[in-house]
């Protein structure tokens, strides 16, 4: 999933300080899922905004909706009348959702109300963690199932590096290293061939690195 | 154009000596004089930092530029987290055309380290990969591209090897991997474990490494007690035995530094009985007064002349 977190309650303040009328629009996939953006989160986010305002002498109208997926048009238009009654949206979304309010509806600001951080996954209960970085072209068969571009801080295809120790890579005692857990996989899986093996330097043309991409799906075109 | 004299040295199956020069933090050309002046007839040739611990420093390249001026051989050191691979080569083959003669290839530490953690670092290829570039440069001709260079850098190619990482068994397999991606010499991390250094070299010599590469061994002379709890400690992928922080302690506070003399003599009095180990690499971190004193008494002063 995307995962993100809620922008602190003085910096939307900041953010929605221009209108005295917004909506705020909640996603009901990832950043749900993520307690960032959910039903729940908007509702919480509302009465904390209104209470605040209020001590500050302040008045504003907050509209709440949340929708399935904002990234999505089918769902998204099911908040047209909300955000056109509407002198803003902050939205609880990824960054994504947020460009996609700001796309579709040119008359409205779209104002963020989450940090989009990564895509990760529930590691345990209330702990997310960083897996993939969309690098365009995926390398997890070759490392046994760890991504080197996301998890080694390093991005290194031929690590360790020389900062490994006790199994913690050497930005912080609270990161693996991410090789040490390559190597313990590939030990479990007998595949420790692959450890002496070369990979040469990655083509990046997939990643971000070569531009906005775009996905053409011929087959879905209509 | 000459060709390294490290090189040479090596080849011939002389120990050689190399030493460290850290640029400083600033534009002051007097600061790597000074520093180099110390160094210039105690080391066949001389490493400069590239942003060493992720401090931003002069360039590495300038400041090999300076030392040849000054007739030091330098081994310019070059990282791949600040430069991306079109950058890294061009500064390959800037150095070339200025005379340099040596590299060693590293990925650097991690930017969060230094003295801007705000930065964005790069690790478009890591030092595996800058290895089979110069070395691709050298016997193909070729930049990573495939292009073929008008006059392609022909360099003596250097990597580091840290015995003390983990997973150690890993270790020699990456030293391997070094060798084979175009390692011509090695320089070791500084070696206060000598029991572990020792595993390393041997798991080496089984594997037929050490026949294939020169390997320098690294020391850094302790100044304090302090110095050797804070590099156990802080210093990631180091070890300093718990025997010698309570030998550093050991000793009154004015003569600690003394003492980190003595073990770092020692320490090139030991891997000198070592076969395998073809030199040493002395890093005397802001400390590079010191290394004349080490090589002398070391008995390996005065270094061979340039042929
Ligand atoms: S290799 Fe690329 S696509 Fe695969 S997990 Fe890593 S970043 Fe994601
Ligand atoms: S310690 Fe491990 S995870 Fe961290 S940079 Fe080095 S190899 Fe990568």
């Amino acid at each position: 999933m995307i995962v993100g977190e809620q922008k602190p309650l003085a910096e939307i303040k900041n953010i929605v300080a221009p209108y005295s009328k917004i909506l705020i629009l909640g996603c009901g996939t990832c950043v749900k899922t993520c307690f960032a953006g959910g039903e729940d989160e908007v509702a919480t986010l509302a009465s904390a905004l209104r209470l605040s305002m209020k001590k500050d002498g302040r008045e504003i109208k907050i509209d709440e909706l949340t929708v399935e997926r904002q990234c999505e048009d089918e769902f998204l238009r099911q908040a047209a009348s909300n955000i056109s009654g509407s002198e803003a949206v902050l939205s609880l979304a990824c960054g994504a959702g947020v460009q996609m309010v700001a796309d579709r509806f040119k008359k409205t600001p779209a104002l963020p109300g989450v940090n989009t951080t990564f895509i990760g996954i529930l590691e345990k209960q209330g702990l997310f963690t960083e897996k993939c970085l969309g690098c365009g072209d995926c390398v997890l068969d070759r490392f046994a199932g760890i991504c080197p571009v996301t998890c080694c801080s390093k991005k290194l295809l031929n690590g360790p590096c020389g900062g490994s120790q006790n199994g913690k890579c050497e930005v912080n005692s609270d990161i693996e290293c991410a090789w040490q857990n390559i190597i313990d996989r590939y030990k479990a899986l007998g595949q420790m061939d692959r450890l002496t093996a070369y990979y040469p330097a990655r083509d990046w043309r997939n990643s971000s690195a070569g531009g906005l991409r775009k996905l053409v799906r011929e087959d879905h075109v209509i | 154009m000459n060709g390294s004299r490290l090189k040479q040295i090596l080849s011939s199956g002389k120990f050689a000596v190399t030493a460290e020069c850290g640029p400083p933090r600033g534009a002051n050309t007097e600061v790597v004089r000074k520093k180099a002046s110390f160094l210039k007839d105690c080391a066949d040739a001389v490493n400069v930092t590239d942003n060493q611990t992720a401090i931003v420093r002069m360039s590495s390249l300038a400041a090999c530029a300076h030392l040849m001026q000054m007739g030091i051989e330098p081994v310019l050191q070059m990282v791949t987290r600040d430069r991306n691979r079109i950058a890294l080569q061009s500064d390959i083959m800037g150095a070339y055309s200025l005379g340099i003669r040596n590299i060693l290839c590293l990925t650097g530490d991690h930017q969060t380290f230094g003295s801007q953690p705000d930065a964005l670092n790069v690790f478009d290829i890591d030092s595996m990969n800058l290895l089979h570039a110069v070395r691709t440069m050298r016997e193909v001709g070729t930049d990573m591209s495939g292009y073929k260079l008008d006059v392609a850098p022909r360099m003596f190619i250097g990597a580091a090897a840290n015995p003390f990482a983990d997973p150690f068994e890993y270790r020699v397999i990456r030293l391997a991997k070094k060798i084979a991606a175009g390692a011509e010499f090695i320089q070791t991390q500084c070696i206060y474990d000598m029991k572990r250094f020792k595993e390393w070299i041997k798991m080496a010599r089984e594997q037929g490494l050490t026949e294939k590469v020169h390997i320098l061994a690294g020391v850094t002379p302790l100044k304090s007690a302090g110095m050797a709890k804070y590099m156990a400690a802080k210093v990631p992928g180091m070890i300093v035995p718990e025997f010698l922080i309570k030998r550093m302690e050991g000793v009154p506070k004015e003569k600690a530094a003394e003492e980190g003399m003595k073990i770092c003599l020692e320490t090139i009095q030991e891997v000198r009985q070592i076969p395998e180990i073809h030199g040493v690499h002395i890093m005397a971190i802001e400390w590079e007064e010191k290394v004349q004193e080490i090589v002398k008494a070391a008995g390996l002063f005065p270094r061979p002349q340039p042929v």
